[in-house]
This record gives C-alpha cells, structure tokens and sequence, in this order.
C-alpha cells in the first residue's frame, strides 16, 4: 500500500512492537505527529515538559523493559534537547531510537529556520545514526536501526527525516519485528585458556556490570559463582542483576563500594569480569589495581578488553554463551580459606558501616526498602543520593535498578523515572536530591498529566552534597557554590503541579510520608530533609588504590 | 611514536570520511596523511590513513573503527607486507640562477616538469614519502611556492585483498 513517510514511520515503529513512545511535537516532526494521532489505538505517544525528559523517559522504558525506548522530537532545538538525554543512553549502553524531524531537503545546509545538524552534532554520542534523503529509504533505515540498537553491545541510534520525506509517499510493506543480530559465543581456545587460568586460581572474584543484564547471564554466572566457590560483586550498571540477599554477593564496587566488595577485588588472584568495562571509578588508580590478580574478562565488544586493563585473558563474544561453554570446563571446588577471608572483610565492613540513629541517609534508604515491591523499579539521580541507594536499597528482580552510571547524569531521574512506571506497569521510585531534581523538575507535570504513580524522594541537603563532599577532603572547604540556600518549598511545587506532597524531617515522619506516598494515586514527592554534612563511605580518593580507602567519617572530617 | 597505515574499506556513503575522522579526533590522533576514493565497486570507497602513533592506542582505535556499521574490512599495512606510492606536485620559482640545480636534482629523483614558465617551475613527482621529505629537503635552497601532496596510496603485496575479510 502507498503511505506517506510519516506514515511509514509510525506503522514500522508498530511492526517493531512498540506500544509507548515519549516526545515532543513541533513544525518539522508535524507530519509524525499528525499519523501518532490517526494509530492512536495502536501506539502512545507521551508528552514530556522537555525534549531531555522524553529521551530519559525513553531511556528508563528501555532499562526497565529490555526493549528498544523510543523518542520523538523536532528539528533544531528540538532535537538538541535530546543530546543529554542520548549521551545518557549511549555511556550505559541502553538500546534507544531517537527519531528527529528536520527542515526540507531543498533547505537543508541553508541555516534555515530550526534547522541543525543533529547527525553531525550526535555521531560521538550515538551507535550510528542516519539522515532519510527518500522516502523509499525510511522503513528499512527504521528496522536497521532497531537491530543496530539492540544487537551486541547495545545503544542509541539516530534518525533524522526532513519534512518532504514526511509528505512524500511510497509502496509500504509491513515486515516482522526485526530479530537481534546472532551472537556468538568466544572462541574455544580462549574458554579453554580462562578454564584453566579459573581452576588453577585460590582466591578467584566474579565481577558483573551492566552487560551481564543484557545478557540476561545471571543464571550462568551464579552456577559458576557456585561451582568455584567465588564470591560476587558489580558495578554501578550491574546492581539489580542478582537479588541483593545472595550470599556470595558483596556489593558494588569501586570508589564508594562495599568495603568487603572492594577487598575481595583486591585481594583476589583471578577476576573474572563479565559486562564490565572497568571504568575509573571502579578502579582508582589503575598502576595499583588488583595488581595481584590475573583478570579474566569476557564482553560482547572486543574493543573493551584491553582497554582500561590489561587482561590475562580477554574473550569476545556473548556472556551467556561464553559462560555456558565455560562452565563444563571448571573443576567443582571448594575454598575455606577465601571464604574465610571473605568472611573477615564482611566483619571489618559491618565494623565501618556506620550505624547512628536518627534520620540519616542510610536510614532514609532502608526505610525505602520497607516499601517497596518485587517488581518497583527505583530509579536516581546523581550525587550523594545515587551511592547511598546503590550501597542501601535491597534489589529482587532484574532491571528495577535506574540510574545514570556513564555519563552521571544529574536531572536524569525524573523522566527516568516516568519510563519506568510505564515500562514496568508499576508504581516506581525516584530517590534524587534538591539539586538534581531542580534541574528537570518540571516533569513533575508529565507525570502528573499522565497520573504516573512515582514516588519521589529527596534527599534534601541544600547542597550539591558530593561536590561539597570533595570540596571537604581536597580544596580546603572552599565551597564554592555548592551551597544552594534555595528557598524552594519542595512540596509546595509538587502541590503546583498538581502532585502531592509531605516533608519529613525524622524517621517517625519519612515512614509515615512513605505509608501515604505508597497508597497514592498518582505522583508524591517527599522532602526529606538530611545533614549537608553527611558523607558517602567508603571512599577512594580519585586515582587512589585499596591501600587509600577512607572508612570513617572522624577520620576524614 | 611509530607511523602506521591503515586499509580501510567502507560502505560508500556521505559523511563516512567524517564518520572515521571522528573517531581519530576522539582518540586524539593526528592523521598524516589520507586518501579515499571510489573502488571498483561503487558500493565501497577505500580510505588509507597515515598517522603517528603509540602501539596501544593504535589497537584501540581499530577496534573502535570495527564498531562503526559503515566499516567493512581494516587491514593494517607495513613496509613488509604492501607497498605504497604518493604524488606531489611542486611549484617553484624559476629563478635563471637556480634553473640548472633544480633541472639536475629533478633528474636525479625522477620528477617530471609538467608547466613551465617564465616566472615558475611546477614539477611532478611520484614514490614513497621519505623521496617526497628528501626532495622537499632539497628544494629548499630554492624558492618553493607551493606543495601539494596527495597522502599514501598503499596496497597489500600479493593475491590477498581488502575486501576477503568484510565486515557487513
């Protein structure tokens, strides 16, 4: 049948199973616009405040689903706005599809009116994108797209389409949804060597990041936990992956993870890292990391190994796949001694961890957990906040963990976590603070228009807590604009919008918000009020190793 | 530092030269010299690029050139296993009192006097880019006016071509 671009690009989406897109009308998108409205019964369209929220949105929809997020913005500063919002996606490596209008081909290169490169201003940001010159182009530059952002290591993917692209018409063919490329296992030789580097190891450590979610390993990686007798720990990208309650796992790790995670790491002689990329928060100074250990490193992209590590053992290939094979080539075995050790570390942690009454953030986090469900996805910010829920929140399920890891995304969580409700079908959490939520709260009204059930939590300080915190311990308590002194009344802003609200400024008061926050209809946000002063511990000092760690709050005051 | 070439064969579309310099940018390196141009089909262009570089950034750079979708085949190229060829044209002054040298040393190199006029020589020469340095080197006793270098053209020694290990 013939069908306009638009048409063409609104019928592929539904081929490609979408059910909920997030975005942002204007001139050049129109088009787009006007066929969202004619297969309305087919497809959502979500109207954000801001192109950014959308793209988070989108983003949020994807980690929580699996699925391919898509986002929808015009030309110009339409398509802008979404930058943030894609680099977000591209740095934790999240399958997202951003679709932007632009100026008509006879115009393009002539500086016309909302007209950007976008193609040109996204190409370090994105996995690949395109710019549709034909009509006849755009459904299969569509499809490659989705298989392209959700193949191998996964990512955005850009298209932008001129306006007479959207008006011109061509023969459309629906096709099925677009399969993942095939992935593939190592190679044999490689397994063969990392068997036998893991069977001759006394004091191996798994280590998991994001990739392992997209593998969907979590069952491989536990037997081998198992059958070595190794304990377990992840990155920022991999919580959420197993449930926090495992024995073997110790928790994040790196600048501020788990004391018992980080010692394990460092102690180890054999690492064996899957969908990692060990970035320098986890590794402090790489000269003095885990100098003792051989490391094992298993990633759908071959360019990670050897990147930041030098691998013992670097295998390219799936992780699911690659650990099936792996698996029947290691001797079952068990380590008392490790195990014993391990036990040491766990003891020294519990000894660090600071256990004082009151409403702290650690208490404000394990309340949380009181509340939340099987299937709740919480997502963050980024900032004091975003470590304090990384070390405190109990995961269940896969996936329910959202948060910026890569890029750090401060303002990421609102539409984050507005992505995540739909995605989950749930009531979701946002745990942010005065100074991440200031800058994107304004998706307070999408939420509120869409009557998203969302928890906010704030971890109310009046600074921009982590700068301040390094300002503390490395530039003489110079704070230099971190203090905010905003006169912001947090709950008269949710009650603004239409949203509702409570402070709470002890425990008695936080339960008794999260009782109320938790049976709403709709969007509640919490103004829970913290110490400026309060620290994430442990610490390693930026380009520090295990030997730097700061462990108490005296001591590094 | 070492100098490296890389054979790079890409799917022949707009922006692709720009898709690949970028990545050369990102990783922060210079590139020397580069050509590109259609194959013998036109659904590929060929683009060799020189640059200097250290060994680790280099294998980290081909591995994230492997990672763009436009990126058929890398083959990286020495002395040992391609050869390689560069052209130059060069404009200098045609000075009588320097005719003579410039005539003799053109001889000595092989270089070919393609315009000639009153006011100035354009001379062209063809080979590998240490002749194309030693020449400039020379001619530097002169007046040169203008250099235009067309950056390596390499191709591997042999039967083995780029395109048997693609990467569609």
């Amino acid at each position: 049948m013939k069908l306009s671009g638009a048409d063409i690009i609104v019928r592929t989406l539904i081929e490609q199973g979408c059910e909920t897109v997030f975005g942002y009308p204007g001139g050049q998108i129109l088009n787009v616009y006007d066929s969202l409205y004619k297969y309305q019964n087919e497809i959502t369209h979500i109207l954000t405040a801001h192109e950014q929220g959308a793209a988070h949105a989108a983003d949020g929809y994807a980690r929580t689903t699996g699925k391919v997020g898509v986002v929808i913005s015009t030309s110009g500063p339409g398509a802008t706005n979404l930058v943030t919002g894609i680099a977000t996606a591209y740095l934790d490596s999240i399958p997202m599809v951003a679709i932007c209008g632009n100026v008509p081909t006879t115009q393009i290169g002539s500086d016309s009116f909302q007209e950007i490169d976008i193609t040109g201003v996204t190409l370090p940001i994105t996995k690949h994108n395109y710019f549709v010159g034909e009509v006849e182009d755009l459904a299969d530059t569509i499809r490659e797209a989705f298989v392209l952002a959700k193949s191998g290591r996964p990512g955005p993917v850009l298209i932008d389409v001129p306006k007479d692209v959207q008006i011109a018409t061509c023969e459309y063919e629906p096709k099925p949804p677009a399969e993942k490329e095939k992935s593939h296992a190592a190679k044999d030789m490689r397994i063969e060597e990392a068997a036998k580097l893991i069977n001759s190891s006394k004091r191996p450590f798994i280590y998991f990041g994001g990739g392992l979610i997209t593998a969907d390993a979590q069952e491989e990686m536990l037997a081998l936990a198992e059958k070595i007798d190794a304990p377990v720990g992840c990155s920022l990208m991999g919580l959420s992956a197993i449930p926090t309650d495992n024995p073997r796992f110790l928790g994040m790790q790196g600048m501020h993870g788990h004391y018992a995670s980080s010692m394990a790491m460092h102690n180890a002689d054999c690492i064996i890292s899957l969908g990692v990329r060990f970035n320098d928060r986890v590794t402090g100074n790489r000269q003095k990391f885990a100098t003792g250990a051989k490391i094992i490193h298993i990633d759908v992209d071959g360019s990670e190994l050897c990147k930041t590590v030098n691998a013992a053992c670097g295998l390219r290939g799936d992780v699911k796949l690659t650990l099936q094979k792996l698996l029947p080539l290691l001797d079952e075995d068990k380590k008392p001694e490790w195990s014993a050790k391990v036990a040491d570390f766990l003891k020294d942690e519990e000894r660090f961890t600071a256990n004082r009454e009151g409403l702290t953030p650690r208490n404000a986090i394990l309340t949380l957990n009181k509340y939340l469900g099987e299937n709740t996805a919480v997502c963050t910010d980024v900032g004091q906040h975003q470590m304090w829920s990384a070390q405190n929140l109990t995961f269940r399920t896969s996936r329910r963990f959202v948060s910026s890891g890569g890029l750090g995304t401060m303002g990421f969580g609102t539409g984050a976590a507005i992505g995540a409700a739909f995605g989950t079908k749930e009531r979701s959490v946002l745990v942010t603070g005065d100074g991440s939520f200031g800058m994107t709260l304004q998706e307070l009204a999408t939420a509120v228009t869409y009557n998203v059930p969302i928890v906010i939590l704030i971890m109310n300080n009046g600074v921009l807590g982590m700068v301040r915190q390094w300002q503390t311990l490395f530039y003489d308590k110079h704070y230099s604009n971190t203090v905010l002194n905003r006169k912001t009344d947090f709950v008269g802003i949710a009650k603004a919008f239409g949203a509702d609200g409570m402070a709470a400024t002890n425990l008695d008061e936080l339960e008794d918000a999260l009782e109320k926050a938790f049976s709403y209809n709709g969007t509640f946000v919490i103004d829970c009020l913290i110490d400026k002063d309060e620290f994430v511990l442990p610490m390693l000092p930026p380009g520090g190793s295990m030997d730097d760690i700061m462990t108490e709050l005296e001591a590094v005051k | 530092m070492n100098r490296y070439t890389l054979a790079v064969l890409v799917r022949n579309q707009f922006g692709v030269l720009n898709r690949l310099t970028s990545m050369f940018r990102r990783r922060q390196f210079n590139i020397s010299s580069i050509t590109a141009s259609e194959t013998e089909s036109a659904e590929f262009s060929r683009i060799t690029f020189s640059f200097d570089g250290e060994e680790e950034g280099k294998v980290q750079l081909v591995n994230q050139l492997y990672k763009l979708p436009d990126v058929c085949s890398i083959k990286e190229l020495t002395n040992e296993n391609s050869l390689s060829c560069e052209l130059m044209l060069i404009k200098l002054k045609n000075d009588p009192a320097a005719r003579e040298e410039i005539h003799s040393a053109a001889e000595a190199f092989k270089a070919e006097t393609i315009d000639y006029s009153r006011d100035s020589i354009v001379l062209r020469l063809i080979g590998n880019g240490t002749k194309m340095d030693d020449f400039i080197s020379l001619m530097k006793d002169f007046t040169i006016l203008e250099i235009c270098r067309t950056g390596t053209a390499s191709i591997e020694k042999g039967s083995s071509i780029l395109r048997q290990n693609l990467n569609l």
